[in-house]
């Protein structure tokens, strides 16, 4: 017997869902609208909320000040550079994984997610001194290549996973039809994985944007991306709030609103398919 | 059924992906190894082409004995069960209240899910600033608003502080994945319980908890990971003072900012041990899913 849910019952539901979600909100809403505040009302006693004269100047002054563009730029190239990257290496590997699965695919995988885990911290000198050598640190290339080596075990997972999900039997009908293994991926296969690997190309992409301890530590004026230049602002610029607010917002602007488009396949690649 | 030649091809695409991750795990290892086990301050002109002087495990006993690693072992031990205790209380609670019916689901899911994708470096300097600054802080509105003395958070509360911040960083994901877990629970079982007239507060304990008990494990198991390894977040708000010193945050200084590239290799070393723990745990959960 199907319950019917009172309407009083949902409207208490929702009251409390909308004031925790809105609470739990609030530091980026409040960035927000700071963002668009002088300096002198974002720190007003009382704090003001919606009243205030709706000003751009901090945008103005936060492009003026620091070279926005750079860093946007920067962050841009090593998010999207790293997770296409990724993807070339990841396609075929999570492809023969989920197809032509063998004794140790398993291992491998396990194996691979693990060096996932690797602190990174313990291999910070090592990486220091091999892009010395190598003359790419501060490079936008040295560090799409870390980003890339950090996220591929989740790049792999992730499309193992989609890929287990497309019936065997279709690709077998393929190959009785002759098809070679070129035309299996790139006919068959290729157009049913492309939600997938929209899905992984999507959280990779925020997962590079925030990632914040090689991009702090492995570049300096040339190739630092957003992270770093809010790092910048530690102080004591970060006291004037208007500016602060106004720089976080467009650092984080892209990535919210694509992290809400991804949020169905979120949980599958955070857990490695382990909550389904 | 695959072929000898499907077989060969197989192993040939996974090649690269194999190739790169294996060199990008066992060469910075064995040089951070190998440094641990040696004098290595570049800034006195120790050179790696001139050879390195051999020193035992004089860097493993002095990392261990000098007086900040015991506190940096508690820093992180204390933000890492903190913060697990936190989000996954809270988180649950947050999943079943989404898991209810209500208007505008959608919305709140969207505003919950938020802090997860803000960069920590943005997260971290907007909590120092803009909530826990002692004079314009919000935070320091509010407790003048109740008439108490506003609180110098990241000198005086700033442990608590940084557990906030990560706390806040984290919940969404604990209730993502535990509102997923909550929501493949089998209505009719639940509501089999409830024809049978089993409290409310029962039946989360007998149906839904056990039911959610290895997305929990999993939930702990990934946060553990990352927040044994938090950077950015003590980073531009203590800088490691008060007390914040993570193991993490321990390494970092020791082999960047006093470049003793020896005694931090073999903190590094103490840290992917630690980590390695860890991981054995979480690999045995996820390697027992793939068979099924």
């Amino acid at each position: 017997m199907a319950r019917a849910v009172t309407n009083q019952r949902k409207a208490t539901n929702t009251l409390f869902a909308w004031a925790i979600g809105l609470l739990i909100f609030f530091p980026i809403l409040w960035t927000i609208l700071t963002s668009f505040k002088t300096e002198a009302q974002a720190i007003n006693d009382p704090p003001i909320f919606f009243f205030f004269d709706w000003t751009l100047e901090n945008y103005a002054a936060v492009m003026e000040r620091s070279d926005y563009a750079k860093f946007l730029w920067n962050s841009i190239i090593i998010a999207v550079g790293s997770t296409i990257l990724g993807v070339i290496i990841a396609v075929p590997a999570a492809w023969s994984m989920a197809f032509v699965p063998s004794k140790r695919t398993k291992d491998i995988l396990l194996w691979m997610l693990s060096t996932k885990m690797l602190p990174a911290v313990g291999v910070l000198y090592p990486i220091y001194l091999i892009f010395i050598q190598l003359g790419i640190l501060d490079s936008r290339i040295g560090l799409v290549v870390v980003l890339m080596l950090i996220n591929l075990p989740i790049i792999v997972w992730m499309l193992y996973t989609y890929f287990k999900e497309i019936p065997v039997d279709i690709l077998e009908a393929a190959r009785m039809d002759g098809a070679s293994l070129r035309d299996e991926i790139v006919h068959v296969l290729t157009p049913m994985a492309i939600p997938g690997i929209a899905s992984t190309v999507l959280l990779n992409i925020i997962l590079a944007w925030n990632e914040a301890f090689w991009t702090l530590n492995l570049t300096a004026a040339k190739a630092a991306p957003l992270t770093a230049f809010i790092a910048s602002y530690s102080s004591p610029e970060g006291l004037f709030f208007a500016k602060l607010s106004a720089a976080s917002t467009m650092a984080i602007a892209p990535i919210l609103i694509m992290g809400w488009f991804s949020q169905k396949q979120l949980v599958r690649g955070l857990t490695f398919g382990a909550v389904k | 059924m695959a072929t000898q030649h499907s077989r060969s091809a197989a192993r040939l695409m996974m090649a690269p992906a194999v190739v790169l991750l294996l060199g990008w795990m066992l060469v910075p290892l064995i040089m951070t190894v190998f440094f641990s086990f040696k004098k290595y301050l570049p800034l006195r002109g120790d050179k790696l082409s001139d050879g390195l002087e051999w020193v035992g495990f004089l860097n493993y006993e002095r990392f261990i004995s000098s007086g900040s690693f015991w506190p940096s072992v508690q820093t992180t031990l204390v933000i890492v069960v903190s913060v697990l205790v936190i989000t996954v209380t809270l988180g649950i609670l947050l999943a079943l209240l989404l898991d209810q019916p209500m208007w505008g689901q959608g919305f709140v899911r969207i505003l919950v899910i938020a802090p997860f994708f803000v960069m920590p470096t943005v997260s971290a300097l907007v909590w120092k600033n803009m909530f826990m600054d002692p004079i314009n802080g919000i935070l320091a509105h509010l407790w003048m608003l109740f008439g108490a003395e506003p609180v110098l958070w990241l000198s005086q509360a700033s442990v608590p502080s940084i557990i906030l911040i990560v706390s806040w960083q984290w919940l969404p994901f604990a209730t993502l994945i535990l509102l997923t877990a909550i929501q493949s629970l089998d209505g009719e079982q639940l509501e089999a319980s409830e024809m049978d007239g089993a409290p409310k507060l029962k039946r989360f304990w007998h149906i839904v908890l056990p039911h959610l008990s290895r997305a929990i494990t999993i939930v702990i198991l990934i946060q553990t990971i990352f927040i044994l390894s938090i950077f950015a977040e003590i980073f531009v708000t203590t800088g490691g003072a008060f007390g914040t010193k993570t193991l993490t945050y321990l390494i970092f200084q020791r082999v960047l900012d006093s470049q003793n590239v020896g005694l931090g290799s073999a903190g590094g070393v103490y840290a992917i041990i630690l980590a390695n723990i860890v991981a054995i745990f979480l690999m045995r959960i996820v390697g027992k899913n793939l068979d099924n």
